[in-house]
């Protein structure tokens, strides 16, 4: 299960910058709308709901439940779990699941955010909590 | 305004090629259009609108110049990209276009050559930092889709294998078919795991080759010698995750797309012959059928086992060429030839053996892009006059 996969550098633009300067401090931040109190993933200016532009970063707990995954068991550099968390705070994020048995994941299963570097800001992952 | 009945499909061209180390993308599409036009029995000089998707090298202008249209005539261009179902989009478009009186004979490509060529990329929207490290690729997207299903509505491997082995017992007749072999549950859940819970046999093929329509005014097409065939309804749509909210990934845009052509057509799913319907995999039908209103959203594994989707045998006979599942995916797009076998049933033209009685209404319907992810979908009702 080690990590040998190089992971590609966020391109980063104005919209997502705070995003990646968090991560770079371990935190792993989504947008809240102030005007109908909305969150969501990824990160927007305007509100994707209601079109406010009132958003406020918000550092989210990290934790969350496995929506849905898929092992994918070929590729280029090794077999690889894709899949989409549900956070505590409602959003549901596309991510892969690390540094945990991939055989054995299951749908609902509680998972927490974990930090793979990169040659540029970290990258946000999952692993069973 | 509707376009219920105001274009016809008057050519249809399928390359009979799924190999083609020897010719250049352009190339297959001049053939396709070549192939359209002479089964349309017109001359290319009529063509006054034209269609294409990504698939097209360099976009329509170039295509347009490579093709030799008439650009004196030519006064109608759409490149509408929406993956795999591009062409049912351009088909509805062309429809609009026809019934505006913007163009009156419009010439729609597809053709490409993954087997053999090097595919575009897929370009990359805002999400771009936040997924693509991610790896989503067809596979896993569908996976993603087919995991949640099963944990939902509980469907299993084993209905899921059905489609596949409906589309084999169709494939057999098609002496263009990759996979012509038939093949039972038991084969597709026997094949290798791809990314869970797809099966190998679960996966359409990758193929070279191409598809091509002519779309004309009523018309024109009655004053030519093919069956008549006419687009009575349609509907586009896109899903995606918006910002995360509410995530379902057991449904697709076809739930919007297909009560719109329904709609138009003033009919109803059980009012259809048969069914062209997008098999990149086999969730992909499973859902779309539900979606479309086949059957209730979670009973699709029901519908779709013990051979319902055989022609001659089940209620709602699908894909009778054998679909992506076992014939062909040119450019792993497979809107085009979901048209195209709809029109062949329609105008008696199928296989003997799939051809299915009194075919008067068929619905092609596909999605594009990736189902788990973000995506579009197309349905067309075509009904023969």
């Amino acid at each position: 299960m080690s990590e040998v996969k190089k992971y590609p550098a966020p391109v980063t633009n104005p919209e997502t910058s705070a995003f990646w300067d968090a991560a770079k401090e371990g935190k792993f931040m989504i947008k809240r709308c102030t005007a109908c109190g909305e969150a969501h993933y990824f990160p927007r200016s305007i509100c994707p709901f209601c079109y406010s532009d009132k958003t406020v970063w918000e550092q989210a707990s990290g934790e969350g439940t496995i929506y849905t995954y898929s092992l994918m068991r070929k590729s280029p550099t090794g077999p690889y779990a894709i899949g989409y968390v549900t956070l505590k705070e409602g959003p549901s994020v596309q991510t892969n699941f690390v540094d945990c048995d991939l055989e054995k994941l299951k749908i609902g299963q509680k998972v927490k955010v974990v930090f793979k570097p990169t040659d540029g800001a970290p990258l946000p992952f999952f692993t069973v909590a | 305004m509707t376009i219920k009945g105001k274009a016809y499909i008057a050519g249809i061209y399928e390359h009979p090629t799924r190999h083609a180390p020897d010719k250049s993308t352009a190339q297959l599409h001049a053939e396709v259009a070549k192939g359209a036009i002479e089964d349309a029995g017109i001359s290319k000089d009529d063509i006054d609108g034209y269609f294409c998707a990504g698939d097209a090298p360099g976009g329509a202008w170039p295509m347009v110049d490579y093709l030799g249209l008439n650009t004196k005539k030519l006064r109608h261009i759409d490149s509408t990209e929406t993956g795999g179902c591009s062409y049912i989009i351009h088909l509805g478009h062309a429809a609009e276009a026809i019934a505006a009186g913007k163009c009156s004979i419009a010439l729609v490509t597809l053709a490409g050559k993954p087997r053999t060529g090097a595919m575009p990329p897929r370009a990359s929207g805002a999400e771009v930092d936040f997924e693509t490290a991610y790896g989503a690729t067809t596979h896993n997207a569908y996976g993603m889709c087919a995991m949640r299903h099963m944990h939902d509505y509980g469907t299993t491997s084993e209905q899921l294998a059905w489609i596949k082995v409906a589309a084999s017992h169709h494939a057999q007749y098609n002496p263009y078919a990759m996979l012509k072999d038939v093949v039972t549950v038991e084969d597709v859940l026997n094949s290798p795991m791809i990314s869970d819970p797809l099966h190998r046999m679960d996966c359409c093929v990758v193929s070279d080759g191409g598809g091509a329509l002519i779309v004309t005014t009523p018309e024109i097409a009655k004053s030519l010698k093919k069956p008549l065939v006419r687009l009575i309804g349609h509907g586009e749509a896109m899903k995606g995750p918006r910002g995360g909210k509410d995530l379902d990934l057991t449904y697709s845009a076809g739930v919007w797309s297909g009560p719109r052509a329904f709609e138009e057509a003033g009919i109803t799913p059980k009012d259809i012959k048969y069914a062209s319907i997008y098999d990149s995999f086999t969730i992909t039908v499973l859902m779309q059928l539900e979606d479309l209103g086949f059957c209730k959203k979670g009973e699709g594994g029901k519908f779709v086992a013990d051979g319902n989707l055989i022609s001659g045998v089940g209620k709602l006979p699908f894909n009778t060429d054998g679909g992506g599942l076992c014939s062909n995916h040119p450019v792993n797009r497979g809107g085009m030839t979901k048209i195209l076998e709809a029109v062949r049933q329609l105008r008696g033209e199928a296989h003997p053996k799939v051809q299915v009685k009194n075919c008067d209404l068929a619905i092609a319907h596909g999605t594009g892009g990736l189902l788990g992810v973000r995506h579009a979908a197309s349905t067309a009702i075509l009904e023969r006059v």
